[in-house]
């Protein structure tokens, strides 16, 4: 893998609409806490599939805001 | 009378008289501040080496108190080079591996082993109480006409100078007097003396938490492991940590959070209820209750012309890791050959530099993975709280999430991977001990190979007998030692007395040997 892939990589409109929604239903009645629990673990699921440090701290700072860097 | 109150006492031994000096200064070439674990063993190691030492120990005690149970192996291979691992071993409770536990589940959700590579000498850990080990090593100090241990001699004022340093002491009988020493090392624990009285900084962080030890003891049968828990159903929210001592003493450590009456949370009746709902409706008695909190700093610097810091002085580390004593060893390690050579006058004092950049190197290491399990341990943050029982959750299920359970990354030997004493390979290797990292141990002829190395410069070879440098020892391996170091027929591999790889070569090329040798002593090749 050479770094981060930025373009749009999921396919379609509707295939963004499906997954983005699915994001969603994952906290369907989930407490705060939970929540974040729950996003934590995809996190750190999707960054072992990745397997790729560099890429992966290329997300980490992609993800951080500009203003709190 | 233990001339300290409060202080609970191991081992009675009464002050010394002050020196009678005649209204001039005393005088000592090399001087250590405190006999804490730290100042002992660097006393045993100059003192074995031959060296004029004096000891100053504020206390004329060994105090009895909750602090280092947990020796590393590579402490116990300092021990061993410095002929007291033994009484060590004999009494103290061997483990390897350590298991971790989250909330009310039987099974561990992660489990370790500080030994993965078998076939040493030494076990990954043992436990043991570290007045112990002062005892032993105050036992090795005795024997050596060289060395004397002044108790009950409190340091309250240092003049650095430019050959040395001047001390103003005070003895118990009332006794005060200079000592001029030419070299000076500063093994005054946390609170240093001679820190703060030559204005030096300690920076670093202070972590707010509390955690209770309850040493205890009891009759009770479990593996020799070390067991820890996140979140247990005795301690919500929390965690808490189990060990094994000698003499069934167990240690019992219990994570308390910032905002506690920490008096309150010492009395009996506050730490019974912890106790039982740990253990069932055990019998047991008190040992030693008490509270503590911490903090990871380190000096800027260890050297300061001729005054060297090494152990608590320089560095402080959260128990979590068990990286504070054992640090505080290889500190010691690291300078009793060094100082020694400068000593004898084989080595410049430059040498005493490198010192510094490797006694930092091993006390950021420390620092930063103790700080990483005490953030694992206190997450900071509701963010940081998720992710830690995310891990937690992850790690129940599947294995990928287990690395990243931290409940203290335990001390092992740190390398210097860019130590100037070393000589870079300049051939490929695809196994063996790089430069800057301690020799492996593996059986050799009747016993061990670190046991052979003892306290001197070895080239190791394989199937070469020729001729070594001149104080240079020459060791033929093979088999399993020899595999380790990575060495084919006719290779080598120079080794400093701390253990430590210095060079290699898959041929031996007796004029590289000469030049790794004077490098390794501090002199540029
Ligand atoms: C709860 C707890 C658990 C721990 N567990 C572990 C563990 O499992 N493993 C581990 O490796 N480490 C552990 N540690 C850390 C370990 O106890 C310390 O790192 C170790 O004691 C440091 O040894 P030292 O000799 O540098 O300092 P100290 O033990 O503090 O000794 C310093 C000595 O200097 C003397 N002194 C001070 N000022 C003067 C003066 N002005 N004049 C003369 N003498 C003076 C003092 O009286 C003292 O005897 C633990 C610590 C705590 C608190």
């Amino acid at each position: 893998m050479t770094g981060l892939n930025t373009t749009p990589n999921l396919g379609t409109n509707a295939s963004a609409d499906d997954l983005y929604q699915k994001l969603v239903a994952l906290h369907d009645g989930l407490s705060e806490a939970d929540s974040l629990r729950v996003w934590a673990k995809l996190v750190l699921i999707l960054a072992n599939h990745i397997g790729d440090r560099e890429v992966i701290e290329q997300a980490i700072v992609a993800a951080r805001p500009v203003a709190a860097a | 009378m233990a001339n300290i109150p409060g202080i609970p006492v191991y081992k009675e031994i009464g002050a010394t008289p002050a020196p009678a000096t005649g209204g001039g200064a005393d005088r000592a070439r090399v001087v250590i501040v405190g006999a804490g674990p730290v100042g002992l063993a660097m006393a045993l190691d100059l003192g074995r080496r031959g060296h004029e030492v004096v000891v100053l120990s504020r206390l004329d005690f060994i105090a009895h108190a909750s602090k280092a149970i947990c020796f590393s192996k590579r402490s116990l291979d300092i021990l061993d080079r410095l002929g007291v691992g033994d009484p060590a071993l004999a009494k103290g409770v061997t483990w390897n591996v350590g298991k971790v536990y989250w909330g009310e589940a039987d099974d561990p959700v992660y489990q370790f082993d500080m030994l993965p590579v078998k076939d040493q000498k030494r076990p990954g850990f043992i436990n043991i109480q570290q007045y112990y080990i002062e005892e032993y090593l105050l036992d090795g100090v005795m024997k050596l006409p060289n060395v004397e241990v002044r108790w009950g001699h409190r340091v309250y004022g240092v003049t650095s100078k430019d050959d040395g340093a001047e001390l103003a002491v005070t003895a118990d009988d009332g006794g005060v007097y200079t000592l001029e020493a030419e070299w000076l090392i500063a093994c005054d624990g946390a609170r240093s003396t001679v820190r703060d009285l030559l204005g030096l900084d300690f920076e670093g962080r202070v972590f707010e938490d509390n955690f209770l030890i309850a040493d205890i003891r009891m009759k009770h049968e479990m593996p020799s492991e070390r067991w820890f828990w996140f979140d247990p159903p005795f301690n919500r929210g929390k965690s808490a940590l189990m060990h094994k001592q000698p003499d069934d003493v167990w240690r019992l450590d219990f994570q308390l959070g910032w905002d506690i009456d920490r008096a309150a949370a010492i009395r009996p009746e506050n730490v019974e209820p912890f106790v039982k709902a740990m253990l069932g409706d055990v019998e047991f008695e008190q040992e030693w209750y008490s509270v503590y909190t911490f903090q990871c700093r380190r000096m800027a610097r260890f050297v300061h012309g001729r005054t060297i810091f090494a152990g608590d002085s320089a560095h402080l580390v959260s128990p979590f890791g068990a990286r504070g004593c054992n640090g505080g060893f290889a500190d010691v390690d690291n300078l009793g050959w060094k100082l020694d050579l400068v000593l004898k006058g084989e080595a410049d004092e430059g040498l005493i530099e490198s010192y510094n950049d490797e006694a930092i190197t091993t006390a950021d290491e420390n620092i930063l993975n103790s700080s990483r399990s005490t953030d694992f341990l206190t997450p900071k943050s509701t963010a940081s709280q998720a992710l830690r029982d995310a891990v937690l959750e992850l790690a129940r299920d599947h294995a990928f999430a287990r690395p990243f359970v931290n409940s203290g990354r335990l001390s092992t030997a740190v390398h210097y991977p860019a130590s100037g004493l070393s000589t870079p390979d300049t051939e490929t290797w695809t196994s063996g001990v790089a430069p800057g990292a301690p020799v492996l141990d593996a059986p050799h002829g009747d016993g061990w190979l670190l046991d052979a190395l003892g306290d001197d410069f070895v080239l190791l070879t394989r199937g070469w007998q020729g001729e070594a440098p001149a104080g240079v020892r020459l060791i033929e391996i093979s088999g399993l030692a020899a595999e380790r170091l990575g060495l084919g027929e006719g290779g080598a591999a120079l080794v400093r007395p701390d253990h430590y790889v210095a060079a290699r070569w898959h041929t031996i090329d007796p004029a590289a040997v000469d030049a790794a040798l004077k490098r390794a002593k501090g002199g540029m090749a």
